[in-house]
């Protein structure tokens, strides 16, 4: 049988498969579409519309790095992932990015083999139970059957808030936010749980969102970030400073309306070189030097695009909170272009 | 390619005579057919091995060790987040078989049923029946799952809605059924057998049934003895319920046994045994399901025994549910059977649609949680497959014994 796996051996040579391969950015050029993997439908976040095209905070994220990079923010796959079967996507080259309300853990950075690409949305685990349940306190909720998304950090956490404080629970872990939706408006759960921002997303697209509360306790810190494969760095770094550019787009005041005039007359050297018009920096990263140009100028800057999705003019109806630039008290820190 | 070995032939071996010839051309395509199966397999493992090694990842199953870290709603066996991913694999798997043996038996009944109804001369039964059977047999089963599952979310009031409502044995509620729980006061305690314990009270009731039983059988066997030797029959009928009862009611007597209601406690129910809504939703959606297939193999093999065994029995005299029983389902057994195997094998599997309403079955903790928190697809999904191929194996080869005794003895 030895010459067999000598047989085997050199088929297995030639064929050379990769599909996990190191040069993403080349592929998704050469296929000139990025393969987005999104949620199955959180509103706000991504969500299909109407007419079926995917639109929200996380899909701009794609759609920004689509124009960035293929200079198309339409030239976008999306994926619907589950929260159980997105790391097994992007691991598989399924997804080229992952932008799906991920939390960035340890074990996920280093374990699970992926890279956070950074933060676009500071969240927190929290609950909401029905007006009428009488709860104000997450610390009231001993005994009480709870309704999760499985697949997510949030069992774990759940799992810990309840035997730290010593109390009692009975676990409903379901696939899916409309699954659980439903189990949570028919009273087959008292709570249902995962991040404050998603509880919000969830609420407001309730016939009657006043009859339910969000409780005052955030159990965890979940900071929400585009995820891509650990070891293809040169992807890494263009996801990176393209969500980097939106945020510092924000930060210098350069918006969709106004990013041509900008680009034509600011004096401001980081906004030149951040536009292009300074120095190379998209060259750095095997990108032109317009690359943010096209990102701002396609989908807006970070704080237009949270207005468009997530803000308090929306359904959603959030605050800027943490998710504020750091020079208005958030944690929005943009690294320097140069 | 060289070629080693070959008969001799008389004129001398020639290559082309692999192909041509037919006293090789058989060997030649097996060859080739294991080469290329081999080269699939090797091309698999190495494409595997090749890519985790492109991820960075390991091959191990150390994890199973690790601390789980969530909890799980039903379960079998002592469990908290503080216990290891291999024991939640361990229940998840107990939990895949209670519901594949419960949604088995029931599924036979409800087929059987439906197959001889099928078959009624009442028109009404037999469409009702051919109803049934096209209607869960041409909906797909996770939508049957999700239906089931929301009629009893939907229809039947919450916990919180028995407030201040006497509720007695039995409460039915959107989150599941309770029953009242057997309890001993007095009771033997728990014999604690490393993986889990068991209840020494209901060992003691399983041997006190076995031996009253078997206790029983002796009684009956004399019975027949003496009737064989003097043509009388004497009656031990009370003999053989209270060598059953008797001691089994002392027993229950003696440790205090009574029966624990469920009560309404802050949130949900407490006391009573509690089946849940997602194992109640899951049994009835396979059960019906699985029951339409099996009602199809059921009348398939009553069509499949000769119309002259059914004039046959009639012209004997027997009544027509008698001849059901004694003279065609028997002869129809040979012709059900072997499809009920992968029936019983299809239901097994489909159990694995139980995450999809919160049920924690083996897909749901070592294939979902625990596959997510660890990132070991490759593990993971292994075990599941090897568990997977154990239970579908060991149903097909009791199914297989079952049917080798029941098959057609041809002298």
């Amino acid at each position: 049988m030895k010459s067999t796996y000598i047989l085997g051996a050199m088929a297995v040579a030639g064929l050379a498969a990769s599909a996990a391969s190191a040069a993403t950015l080349d592929d998704v050029k050469a296929a000139g579409t990025i393969k987005c993997g999104v949620s199955t439908g959180l509103a706000g976040f991504s969500n299909p519309d109407a007419a079926g095209k995917w639109e929200g905070f996380d899909v701009s994220v794609c759609r920004a790095l689509a124009a960035a990079v293929l200079g198309d923010a339409e030239k976008v796959t999306y994926v619907p992932t589950t929260g159980k079967t997105r790391f097994t996507a992007l691991a598989s080259g399924e997804v080229d990015i992952l932008a799906r309300n991920t939390t960035w853990t340890f074990s996920r950075d280093t374990d699970l083999g992926f890279d956070f690409v950074g933060v676009n949305y500071y969240d927190g685990q929290g609950f909401m139970v029905p007006k009428s349940l009488g709860v104000s306190s997450a610390k009231e909720l001993d005994g009480a059957t709870v309704c999760i998304q499985t697949g997510t950090t949030t069992e774990l956490n759940l799992a810990d808030f309840f035997r730290a404080n010593n109390m009692t629970y009975e676990p409903v872990p379901i696939e899916t936010n409309a699954e659980a939706q439903q189990k949570y408006l028919a009273n087959a759960c008292d709570a249902y749980t995962t991040d404050a921002s998603g509880l919000a997303a969830t609420r407001a697209t309730f016939e009657t969102p006043a009859d339910h509360i969000i409780l005052p306790e955030i159990i965890s810190k979940e900071p929400l970030g585009p995820v891509v494969r650990h070891g293809d760095n040169q992807w890494g770094d263009v996801a990176m400073w393209t969500l980097n550019a939106l945020i510092a787009a924000e930060e210098y005041g350069v918006t969709k309306a106004n990013v041509d005039d900008m680009k034509a007359n600011s004096n401001n050297p980081e906004v030149r070189r951040l536009l292009g018009v300074e120095g190379d920096l998209g060259a750095m990263i095997g990108l032109d030097s317009e690359f943010a140009y096209r990102a701002i100028k396609s989908e807006g800057n970070y704080g237009e695009i949270f207005d468009a999705f997530l803000g308090p003019n929306t359904a959603i109806g959030l605050e800027r909170g943490l998710n504020a630039q750091w020079t208005q008290g958030g944690l929005l820190y943009a690294p320097p272009f140069r | 390619m060289t070629v080693t070995s070959g008969p001799p032939a008389a004129e001398g071996f020639r290559l082309s005579q692999l192909i041509y010839d037919t006293r090789y051309r058989s060997t030649t395509i097996q060859v080739v057919a294991l080469f290329a199966f081999m080269l699939g397999v090797g091309w698999l493992i190495s494409n595997a091995a090749q890519n985790l090694a492109a991820l960075g990842k390991d091959f191990n199953f150390s994890f199973l060790w690790n601390t789980a870290g969530y909890d799980v709603n039903q379960r079998l066996l002592e469990y908290s987040s503080q216990s290891t991913h291999g024991r939640a694999a361990v229940l998840g798997i107990l939990n895949t078989l209670v519901l594949a043996v419960v949604g088995c038996a029931t599924a036979t009944v409800l087929g059987v049923l439906a197959g001889v109804a099928r078959l009624s001369k009442n028109w009404i039964v037999a469409k009702l029946m051919s109803v049934y059977v096209e209607a869960f047999r041409n909906v797909p089963l996770l939508i049957w799952i999700i239906i089931v599952v929301a009629v009893v979310n939907e229809s039947l009031p919450a916990p919180r809605d028995f407030r201040d409502v006497e509720t007695g044995a039995i409460v039915l509620t959107n989150r599941g059924a309770y029953f009242p729980e057997p309890l001993f006061s007095r009771g033997l305690g728990d014999v604690d057998l490393g993986l889990f314990k068991v209840s020494l009270d209901f060992l003691a009731v399983v041997a006190l049934l076995v031996g009253g039983f078997y206790a029983s059988g002796r009684i009956g066997r004399a019975a027949d003895a003496k009737q064989a030797a003097t043509g009388v029959r004497p009656n031990v009928l009370w003999f053989r319920l209270s060598a059953v009862l008797l001691p089994l009611i002392a027993f229950l007597v003696a440790t205090g046994f009574h029966l624990g209601y469920p009560e309404l406690k802050g949130f949900n129910f407490a006391g009573g045994t509690y089946v849940r809504d997602s194992f109640l939703g899951l049994w009835i959606a396979l059960s019906l399901y699985t029951g339409a297939f099996i009602a199809e193999s059921v009348r398939a093999g009553i069509l499949a025994v000769s119309k002259g065994q059914t004039e046959a029995a009639f012209a004997l005299g027997i009544r027509p549910s008698q001849t059901m029983n004694l003279v065609i389902l028997p002869q129809a057994l040979r012709v059900i059977v072997p499809p009920l195997i992968s029936q019983y094998l299809n239901l097994t599997k489909n159990t694995s649609l139980a995450i999809a309403v919160g049920y924690m079955d083996a897909t749901g903790t070592l294939g979902g949680i625990t596959l997510n928190q660890t990132g070991r697809e490759m593990e993971t999904l292994l075990l599941l497959m090897g568990f997977y191929l154990v239970i579908s194996l060991t149903i097909s080869f009791v199914m297989n014994l079952y049917n080798e005794r029941i098959k057609l003895r041809e002298r």
